[in-house]
């Protein structure tokens, strides 16, 4: 059985008084112990949603109006708040964005990283002291003793980050959510800090879901890739498959898009048009009014996602795919 | 070290400002009203008036005068009351201990209520109570202070008599010269109404002001990445979100400290409080010039040394700001 | 600019508005109509009798139809003095909102367009003011003012110099508001437009700037006037402000403090109602006025 299993997952917010607007419209995933899952995809797209419906983090009037999240067999959403508070943090922990904003700035680091054991285990004050110090060299942090009793804005953002990954680790857990680690920080730090995640993933067997819009960084780091779009994944598989090979016309207009990608001499390409706000979703596949391939069919029915990973009634064959 | 170097610097800028207080204090004593008609009588004759103004020393220039007033004032000498007849610093510090208890009883009230208070109001944003109390506010904010103590003054007062409408009661004289009224029961219930009326002033804002700045931080992504990490409810609330919210209500609390002290002579007034205001207002009254300026002065220096206390509590807080001094 | 038809319609739909609109209507055509609606002129030495004073009101015992809400000490019927205190409020009221408003407004046109050592010169002086309470220097003007002068040159001048005080105390206020509405302005294009075409500062400021700046200074005008009102009222009652012969409602309720005790308490009760309703109102308004004035009801800029 998969250790993370979500089905068929909404999460709605109210409009008005009446009415509601779906965020994410119905989106599966699964993933094994010690897996490493890319979910990729614009801005809006939902994919932030997913990370924080699975700790039942979803900020009010937003919630999850339908779907299952079992970890290890047990339906994280049917749990009481007591209970999900002994998960977060401890078996699934979170990496933020912005690390400026993720750390309380009138707290020291010590403060912040001690609390986060002691939530969760019956620990001394000096036990505790000693293995945020041990997990703040493993993320590479220089003089890490007198990190401890430093501020939040005495450290660089890579730095600020890095002591958010160690907090992620302190418990030991199974998964790590890491909701665009990167963006908010330097081009020349972002390698690095990427580079650290995947290395402490990898030996200390922690599935890792990363949630990006750059391609690019999704093809180091990951097994497994989904692309989200509106509100539904619409494709899902291998990364070698995905990135050699997309079926998703989607998929396709992502990588092309890459710089890497460019043919020399001619124009970036971008997928014309933009992702329409989930306010105001065009009727059957929403990706429809941006699509080449498009059909009466597209334009009335929801695609599902099929067996092969692609939610998409004209999927690209291998040989049209591969660039 | 850094607290050194922040106190000195700070001194000075409050030696400064006491500069250009008494500046100001001494030219307007200097134009306002006669010495000479409150020491002699009508019948003085002129020669004699003129050879008295000479000894005081009142013919010389300005600047004179004005170094003698400075002197005279660092060595706590600020003229003497004309309707008292003793030096006008001393009246003052008398009537100091009154004020001083009032204010601290109405801080303790003020602490104990609105922090709670505008938490609650946060946290139950919508409940009954929350807007019982955000509704309350806003009248409150409409109602000056001294209709809040004239109503005091009648309803507890006058018609249902529960508690005294003026006045101090009784005070014990403690060794060092200060007269409390803490120290017995009369004293006690003297000094309930006039607590509540002050610190009722302040409330509506400051609830306000905690409510709207918890909302505002109980929906920042450290507060979230809080909850993200698995910490308790109450954690995140008292130590995460409550710590920021400290933040701004320190510094529009350094802000109030002038309107603190001008509702404070509303509020002595009313309950006829015995303090440095109900002074104040009666020597304005009596044109007791030297008394005036002297509680404008004293006034002064309190202010500024609550703002450099206030200023300094607000760096100690908020581990961004840096006392001047420090290393980078 | 703004679309005053939509404030409109909104104003229509929110009966809080509505009522403290109407409110402070009455209240104004109450004491601008005051010399002909009033039952009596009580500051006419000889429409009084001493005889008729201190008594309750009409509908209790030994009240007096003629007097609707009692009278006073003097003889004045409650209902008369509070109609005429209320426009003396309302006057001191609006000319501090209106110093406060010129010298404001033209401080924050000044700093936010001239930008450089002026702007941090007059914010500094702003920033310094602001921490000093207003009711508090109007406090220590007034003694002083008071202590200079005898009782009548006081009472000739008392109303001017009220206006003054409140209004150079608050103006940083308005500075501010003006200034960070110039701030963002500045960077517009039809300033460059302006500028490009010769016009000079002073025409820019003012013919072109300051109509895009009416809305924020619309909004705390009204909260000011309450403001103003209050400190009027603080200081009259501390005997610093309106004298007895022409009294606000402050010092109205002055007049009537020392007669609680003895059981005439209509002579403080309805100036004090009255002096809690306008300012109610006033607040409500300026409030309602802040949440529907914002950008969203601006329909385009140039």
């Amino acid at each position: 059985m998969a250790m993370l299993d979500i089905r068929d997952l909404h999460v709605a917010f109210p409009r008005g008084k009446k009415d509601e607007v779906e965020a994410l419209r119905g989106v599966d995933l699964t993933l094994e112990k010690g897996e490493r899952l890319g979910v990729v995809g614009e801005s809006g797209a939902g994919k932030s949603m997913l990370a924080f419906a699975i700790l039942n983090l979803i900020a009010e009037p937003g919630r999850v109006s339908a779907g299952r999240i079992t970890f290890h067999g047990e339906n994280l959403l049917e749990l009481s708040e007591r209970d999900i508070r002994g998960i977060r943090g401890n078996r699934i922990s979170m990496i933020f964005q912005d690390p400026m904003v993720t750390l309380n700035p009138v707290l020291t680091i010590g403060t912040q990283m001690i609390e986060t054991l002691k939530a969760h285990r019956r620990i001394s004050e000096a036990e505790a002291h000693r293995l945020c110090v041990e997990k703040l060299r493993l993320v590479a942090i220089p003089s890490a003793e007198s990190r401890m009793s430093a501020y939040p804005h005495e450290l660089s953002g890579g730095l600020r980050q890095r002591v958010v990954i160690a907090i992620a680790l302190l418990t030991d857990p199974e998964l790590i959510i890491a909701d665009e680690p990167t963006t908010a920080l330097d081009v020349t730090i972002q390698a690095e800090i990427m580079a650290l995640i995947l290395k402490l993933c990898r030996e200390n067997d922690v599935a890792l879901i990363l949630i990006t819009h750059d391609l690019g960084v999704v093809a180091e780091v990951t097994e497994r890739i989904m692309i989200m779009y509106a509100g539904k994944c619409v494709e899902e598989g291998p990364t070698r498959t995905i990135i050699e090979t997309p079926a998703h016309p989607y998929t396709y207009g992502l990588l092309r898009a890459l710089p890497q990608n460019a043919v020399r001499g001619e124009k970036l390409y971008q997928i014309p048009g933009a992702m329409p706000p989930i306010t105001a979703l065009p009727s059957g596949c929403a990706y429809h009014p941006r699509c080449a391939r498009a059909t009466d069919r597209c334009r009335a029915e929801i695609p599902a996602l099929g067996p092969e990973g692609t939610a998409c009634f004209h999927p690209l064959a291998p040989a049209e795919a591969a660039s | 070290m850094h607290i050194l170097a922040f106190l000195i610097r700070r001194a000075v800028q409050a030696v400064i400002v006491m500069f250009v207080i008494s500046l100001i204090g001494f030219s307007i004593q200097d134009n306002l009203g006669d010495p000479l008609r409150e020491l002699v009588g009508q019948s003085v004759s002129e020669e004699e008036r003129d050879a008295l103004r000479d000894e005081l020393g009142l013919n010389d220039p300005f600047f004179v005068q004005y170094v003698r007033f400075l002197g005279n004032a660092v060595q706590g000498d600020l003229g003497t009351s004309y309707f008292f007849k003793r030096p006008a610093l001393e009246v003052i510090m008398d009537k100091f201990p009154a004020t001083f208890e009032l204010v601290l009883g109405a801080v303790f009230i003020f602490v104990t209520v609105s922090i709670p208070a505008g938490i609650y109001c946060a946290i139950h944003r919508d409940s009954w109570f929350a807007r019982i109390i955000m509704t309350g506010s806003i009248i409150g904010i409409s109602i000056p202070v001294f209709l809040t103590a004239i109503f005091m003054v009648w309803l507890f007062g006058v018609e249902l008599g529960w508690l005294p409408a003026f006045g101090r009661g009784d005070t014990v004289a403690l060794p060092w010269g200060w007269d409390t009224g803490l120290l017995t029961l009369d004293g006690w219930s003297h000094l309930i109404l006039p607590s509540i009326t002050l610190s009722s002033i302040m409330l509506p804002l400051f609830i306000r002001l905690i409510r709207a700045e918890m909302l505002e931080t109980m929906g920042t992504d450290y507060v979230r990445f809080a909850r993200a990490k698995g910490l308790s409810t109450s954690r995140v609330r008292y130590v995460h979100a409550f710590r920021n919210t400290l933040l701004p209500v320190v510094t529009v609390g350094g802000l109030m400290i002038g309107t603190l002290i001008a509702y404070t002579i509303l509020t002595e007034t009313v309950f006829q409080w015995p303090g440095m205001g109900f002074l104040f207002l009666e020597a304005v009254n009596r044109v007791d010039t030297p008394l005036i300026i002297a509680y404008i002065i004293v006034v002064g220096l309190i202010f500024v040394v609550v703002n450099t206390l206030v200023d300094f509590v607000y760096t100690l807080i908020n581990p961004m700001v840096k006392l001047p001094g420090a290393k980078a | 600019m703004i679309s005053w038809r939509g404030v409109f319609k909104r104003f229509l739909s929110d009966p809080v508005a509505m009522a403290a609109g109407l409110v402070l209507l009455v209240l104004v055509l109450m004491a601008a109509l005051a010399p002909l609606l009033a039952p009596q002129n009580p500051y006419d030495l000889m429409q009084l009798d001493i005889m008729d004073s201190e008594m309750p009101p009409a509908w209790k015992p030994g009240g007096d139809e003629r007097f609707l809400l009692g009278t006073d000490s003097q003889g004045r019927g409650v209902l008369s003095t509070i109609m005429y205190g209320t426009g003396i409020s309302l006057l001191i009221g609006l000319g501090a909102v209106v110093v406060q408003g010129v010298l404001g407004i033209t401080i924050g046109l000044l700093a936010g367009y001239k930008g450089g050592w002026i702007d941090a010169f007059l914010m500094r002086l702003a920033d310094i003011q602001l921490s000093l309470s207003t009711l508090m220097m109007a406090i220590i003007a007034l003694a002083l003012f008071n202590a200079a002068f005898d009782a009548n040159t006081y009472a000739d001048y008392a109303i001017i110099m009220l206006i003054v005080v409140i209004g150079v105390a608050e103006w940083p206020k308005f500075a501010r508001t003006v200034r960070s509405s110039v701030l963002g302005e500045k960077n517009k294009e039809y300033v460059d437009a302006a500028r490009v075409i010769g016009l000079p500062a002073r025409r820019i400021m003012w013919g072109h700037i300051l109509p895009n700046t009416l809305t924020p200074v619309l909004v705390i005008s009204t909260i000011q006037v309450a403001e103003a009102i209050m400190i009027e009222a603080s200081l009259s009652f501390l005997g610093l402000g309106m004298p007895t012969d022409r009294p606000s409602l402050g010092s109205l309720i002055r007049s009537g403090f020392e007669f609680i005790f003895s059981g005439s308490w209509w002579i403080t009760f309805y100036p004090a109602i009255v002096l809690v309703v306008l300012v109610l109102a006033l607040n409500l308004l300026g409030d309602w006025l802040r949440d529907v004035l914002n950008p969203k009801l601006r329909r385009g800029d140039n």
